[in-house]
């Protein structure tokens, strides 16, 4: 079965989408299975995340989670690392947020982004060190230990709530409020500065400006810098990289730190820009969705933007749908499992057939 | 702890290790075969649907387990399809079965029964019977063996001894039968095997059928043995913890077993206790929920005994030569 | 001995009736002297003609050789024969009877047994268990291994083919396991046996074994094809040789008939005459010094055995030797990728070989550049443009790195474009991706980052394999200027002629040791073969 070749923007765009519109058909068709009406389902849908700013701002919120962990996945694999810790990463990144919002007094927001934020990477990129260590040292399948890992750090996580951060008296095992001075401002506020008006109800705020500031900073690190440069060397060919003297040991290393960090800081907004407090599922499944992220963006953080928008897009809309029509909202997982099944696993049956239209086009 | 807490802890632990057992087998064969298989936990969770569904509306409990596993080895196909056929990624192929199957189940349990992503509590012929061993009443009352013949291991719905059974079964055929030296070593080195003038691809999508019927054994003894009907995201990771155990076990039958009632102990203890003092260090439930995966970890990282998987594993055959 | 051969010669084929297979071969054994003959037999790979139009009849009971240098079609053909290819057009006739081979179980039962070059052992299993996989006498295993005990033990009575048959391959040395090989052939009823470069890999007394059983295996009415590019080895052993050139049959000859001489013109086609221009060297002040290095791979095999030796300014050292005897190794050592006991100094400063500061950075930094031998999994990273693999492994360079923090890829893109013009690489686009050149590009840009950033030891290997005639011509003058320049060179090649040509001193390496030192000009090929064999 030959792979076949196709021109690179095709592989990037065609391949992807190809894949997106299969997941839909058949999302679409199982949608009708159960007695709705695809094309209903699908305006309303629109409508929910696209149609006001509300829908915008819930779709902007959840995209901002889905940018973080999906830049998380994409770094790891420049390196050909799997990395599917980035649940894990996030919980222990919203420790981190947590303890810095709760024990430290701040007196304004600003500083208290720059500690959470501090805290939520160096959580989360703790977390991402010992598999990554073991991987480059020991030899362990990252992609087990991260597994493992996720469960670990829900257990560890468990505990801290239930043990240490709950308040006395209280049932839920969840951490106080956090002191209204550590509150971020929402995006209307910020809009609002300029004159913009926008919803004042959803949750996403100005994380979203560090998600894109994430995205340039992980394109111009691997693209621009000495850094980059090895990972992507070694993730291309890891005997060429020991030649040219690259250490996996330490790239491995250096790469599940900033993949770590970066899950780790899909914290900043859900646990301190829309929670306010530590709950047991404050990742709600967003460090997962960052696999499929990535593998729709092709690891490249421009892609990964777009593929954030397109999940912030299902969820928000997905939510919509559950609130008007009998389709739960774990159809969007049924999604999210046949987007990462199309581009991740089955990838070469969608580009089998594109290339072949390529080669007819090209025998012509 | 006094001797018959200690048994009621016992008991549970044989069915708690069941499910796992079935699934750590499964993983274990299509592992042995080169084929990485992390959707254990997404088979388990359909085929655990399935039977619970389709019992309850046959009012037959075997009738769902025929349904479970159909389902499940459906979903092994699509893994093989992907992995075998197309050369695609085995882990995310993995992923995506897990994905699949936690939002396939609640949003067709909706459909069908309307109450929030599960299925009506099954009662009677739905569930599976408990059977009674032979002699377990009369050995009731004898001290020592009554409680453990009578407590521990009688009483148990058929799927357990199944299941107990799978693991002489398994081995027989992993290293007595000429398909099982095929299979291993096509997940040794697929080239000797094709050059040999057997099919590599055969060889493959056989175990991940194996695999696929385990699989809805497990998932089937889940919702009709263990409990009384499918929820939501009921395998809660158990498909993870038989791959653990299968890496514990450095895949090996035997030792698959001892792995998963090791594992199966340590949740039937969490179930039962909040705290455990052991020597004077209060061990919080959540360190016994994490200990399997830590135990796996340690292991992973060769610090006790490397664990090495079969070397083909996780790649598609190519020829070269 | 005839009749314990007959004996098992009647077991039958667990998929295929006695009666079937007896019928099968006698119809055709008695009316034609042919055990093999294929016809037009072409097959592409891509826009690779690997095989065009060939045609070749091998003798029953004979040995045939086969001779082609590397990428012939050899391999590919054989390939073929055993159904692990299958051919774009042609036919291949077994004892006569047009025969389709779709796959290898088809080849085993027309009686096609194979050795590849690599063998296809399950590391982790027994000899017995590797023999009868795939041809097990039933569903049951015990039954099959007692069986195959039993045959294994009359085969390695009667060919020399002892082999412990509990014993796990990966604890056998490298001609037991090929021993396996030939019995997992036998033990399938194998009429005709192919052997892909079987001695590559072997020790000099291990070669001299295995063409004992060939010559034995011959006798008892096996026809064997040897596919080899040593001529010694045709010579001694074969009844006929067929001659394959860039995917053509070229020739066919009787070896008793035939010269060397003769099939070396044949297999290059033209008489290349490889003399490069060069002026005697004028070595300077000692620039590399090596005692005592030793190297023990993962499995325990000593790799490298107490070598010393020195390099001088301004000459180029070849080491000869067979593929496998140390010299990758070697190489790999001295760059940096592996680490291994044993002293070395560079200008007099201590090098180390192992421990943290052994790596290829601290190498370069020193000022040894390396031309790896593999420049596809080392050299280049194949998915990156040209301009990315001029930076690999100089990408901490200064030149490249204006500020700390980023990475002048403009730079970079204009370096490797005075790179491309200055080595003539085609085309000279720095934003083509190293897999879109052709191998000899590929190297010429390997070479043009290592040899431009003027070391003062460069280590080569195999410059020139797979490369162009024209290639070659332009690499090794480069090599020359670069010593005349006042590098020490140290030369690693399998090609004699080429470490003939070019170098000013020859280490021959044997074994993992070095068995000797020559001037190029008072020694010839025949002496240092003999040192490569280990014989001298």
């Amino acid at each position: 079965m030959s792979r076949g070749r196709i021109p690179h923007w095709a592989d990037v765009t065609l391949v992807p989408l190809a894949s997106v519109f299969l997941a839909f058909v058949i999302s679409g068709i199982l949608i009708w299975a159960i007695g709705e009406s695809p094309w209903a389902a699908m305006k309303l849908m629109v409508e929910g995340a696209f149609g006001s700013s509300y829908g915008w701002g819930y779709t902007l919120f959840y995209a901002t989670n889905f940018i973080f962990t999906g830049l998380a996945v994409a770094v790891a694999f420049q390196a050909r690392l799997f990395n599917i810790g980035g649940e894990g990463q996030a919980l222990l990144g919203g420790l981190g947020v947590a303890l810095v919002c709760l024990y430290i007094p701040w007196p304004h927001w600003s500083l208290a982004l720059i500690a959470a934020s501090l805290g939520a990477a160096v959580f989360g990129a703790g977390w991402a060190l010992i598999p990554g260590y073991l991987q480059a040292k020991r030899g362990s399948h990252i992609v087990i230990t991260t597994i493992m890992f996720n469960f670990i750090a829900a257990s560890l996580l468990g505990y801290f709530l239930v043990n240490v951060l709950r308040p006395q008296g209280a049932q839920d095992p969840s951490s106080p409020r956090f002191p209204s001075e550590t509150a971020l401002p929402k995006l209307h506020e910020i809009l609002g500065v300029f004159g913009i008006p926008f919803s004042t109800v959803p949750p996403v705020n100005i994380s979203l400006l560090i998600a894109v500031g994430m995205c340039f900073a992980v394109w111009f690190m691997l693209w621009r810098t000495r850094l980059g440069f090895q990972i992507r060397a070694f993730g291309e060919s890891e005997p060429a990289a020991e030649y040219a003297g690259i250490s996996p040991v330490r790239i491995t290393v250096y790469v599940m730190l900033i993949s770590g960090a970066l899950a780790g800081l899909m914290a900043v907004n859900s646990v301190m820009g829309e929670q306010q407090r530590l709950v047991l599922n404050a990742v709600e499944g967003a460090g997962f969705i960052g696999i499929a992220v990535a593998l729709m963006g092709r690891n490249h953080p421009f892609g990964v933007f777009l593929a954030a928008i397109l999940f912030g897009f299902l969820y928000q809309g997905g939510a919509e749908l559950a609130l008007w029509t009998g389709i739960p909202r774990e159809l969007i997982v049924v999604i999210q499992a046949l987007v990462i099944l199309f581009t991740g696993a089955l990838d070469n049956m969608v580009r089998i057939p594109i290339a072949r239209i390529f080669a007819m086009r090209g025998a012509r | 702890m006094d001797f018959m807490v200690l048994v009621q802890v016992l008991e549970s632990t044989m069915r708690l290790a069941t499910p796992l057992l079935f699934a750590c087998l499964a993983g274990l064969i299509s592992e042995r075969a080169g084929v990485f298989d992390i959707g254990l936990e997404g088979k388990m969770l359909v085929a655990a649907f399935m039977a619970a569904s389709i019992a309850f509306v046959s009012g037959n409990v075997w009738i769902g387990v025929a349904a479970a596993v159909g389902v499940s080895v459906a979903m092994s196909l699509m893994h093989g399809l992907a992995s075998i056929t197309f050369r695609g990624n085995q882990l995310i192929s993995g992923v995506a079965i897990n994905f699949l199957a936690a939002g396939i189940t609640v949003v067709i349990a909706q459909n069908w029964f309307r109450q929030g992503g599960r299925t009506p509590s099954l009662s009677g012929d739905a569930r599976m019977a408990r059977i009674d061993l032979p002699f377990a009443e009369a050995l009731r009352d004898v001290p020592v063996i009554g409680p453990i013949y009578h407590g521990i291991l009688s009483g148990h719905a058929l799927l357990v001894y199944v299941a107990l059974l799978c693991v002489p079964l398994t081995w027989f055929m992993l290293f007595r039968t000429r398909f099982g030296l095929r299979l291993r070593a096509v997940g040794e080195n697929p080239a000797a095997v094709d050059t040999a003038g057997v099919s590599v691809v055969g060889l493959r999508y056989g175990a991940v059928a194996i695999c696929g019927v385990l699989c809805g054994l497990a998932g089937a003894y889940l919702s009709t043995g263990l409990s009384a009907g499918f929820v939501k995201d009921m395998t809660a990771g158990r498909g993870f913890i038989a791959l653990a155990a299968m890496i514990f076990a450095k895949w090996r039958p035997w030792h698959a077993m001892g792995a998963v009632f090791l594992f199966g102990l340590l949740e039937a203890v969490a179930n039962r206790f909040q705290n455990i003092d052991i020597l004077g260090v209060n061990l919080p439930v959540q360190a016994m929920q994490a200990l399997p995966y830590i135990l796996t970890v340690v292991i992973l990282a060769g610090f006790v005994g490397k664990a090495i998987p079969p070397r083909a594993g996780g790649a598609a055959y190519v020829k070269e030569h | 001995m005839i009749t314990a051969w007959t004996a098992s010669a009647r077991r039958s084929d667990p998929r295929m009736t006695q009666a079937q297979t007896q019928a099968m071969r006698q119809d055709t054994a008695a009316s034609n002297a042919f055990a093999i003959e294929l016809r037009g037999i072409s097959k592409a790979f891509g826009p690779v003609q690997a095989n065009k139009d060939i045609s070749i009849r091998v003798r029953r009971g004979t040995i045939h050789g086969i001779v082609g240098e590397n990428g012939a079609g050899k391999s590919t053909l054989m390939s073929i024969l055993y159904g692990f290819y299958r051919a774009d057009s042609g036919e291949i006739l077994i004892n006569g009877q047009q025969t389709d081979i779709p796959d290898s179980l088809s080849a085993i039962r027309a009686g096609v047994g194979m050795v590849f070059q690599h063998f296809k052992l399950v590391e982790n299993f027994t000899v017995l268990e590797n023999v009868i996989l795939g041809a097990e006498a039933g569903a049951m295993l015990r039954p099959s291994l007692a069986k195959a005990r039993g045959l294994l033990k009359d085969l390695a009575r009667e060919f020399e083919l002892n082999v412990d048959p509990d014993a796990l391959i990966e604890n056998l040395s490298v001609g037991h396991q090929q021993r396996v090989e030939i019995l997992k052939a036998l033990y399938r009823e194998a009429d005709i046996l192919i052997l892909d470069e079987p001695t590559g890999v072997l020790t000099p007394s291990e070669a001299d074994h295995l063409f004992r059983i060939l010559r034995g295996l011959k006798e008892q009415g096996k026809t064997i094809i040897l596919i080899t590019h040593k001529l010694r080895e045709i010579m001694d052993v074969t009844d006929e040789v067929s001659v394959m050139r860039r995917g053509e049959m070229v020739a066919t000859r009787t070896t008793s008939e035939t010269s060397p001489t003769e099939l070396a013109e044949l297999m290059v086609g033209r008489k290349v005459l490889l003399r490069v221009e060069k002026t005697p060297a004028m070595p300077g002040p000692e620039v590399l010094r090596v005692e005592g290095l030793r190297l023990v791979d993962a499995q325990g095999v000593e790799r490298l055995r107490s070598i010393g030796f020195a390099l001088r300014a301004g000459e180029i050292v070849g080491i000869a030797g067979v593929a496998g005897n140390g010299q990758s190794e070697l190489l790999e050592v001295l760059a940096g990728l592996r680490p291994a006991e044993g002293q070395a100094w560079m200008k007099g400063a201590p090098l180390p070989l192992s421990g943290p500061d052994c790596d290829a950075q601290a190498r370069r930094a020193r000022r040894i550049a390396h031309v790896p031998e593999d420049r596809h999994r080392r050299g280049l990273v194949l998915n990156f443009h040209a301009w990315e693999n001029t930076a690999l492994g100089y990408h901490n360079d200064d030149a490249y790195n204006p500020s700390p923090w980023k990475m002048d890829n403009a730079a970079i893109i204009r370096d490797t474009q005075a790179k491309m013009a200055a080595f003539d690489v085609r085309p000279p686009d720095p934003q083509l991706k190293a897999s879109g050149f052709s191998g000899g590009n590929q190297q010429k840009i390997v070479l043009a980052r290592e040899i431009e950033h003027t070391p003062e030891v460069l280590l080569v290997g195999q410059p020139t394999r797979g490369v162009d005639i024209g290639a070659i011509e332009f690499i090794h003058q480069r090599l020359i200027t670069l010593r005349d320049a006042g590098a020490a060179i140290l030369l690693v090649s399998v090609e004699l002629d080429e470490i003939l040509s070019l170098s000013d001193r020859i280490i021959v390496m044997f074994d993992g040791r070095i068995m000797g030192e020559r001037a190029p000009d008072q020694t010839n090929a025949q002496e240092l073969g003999l040192m490569m064999a280990g014989m001298a």
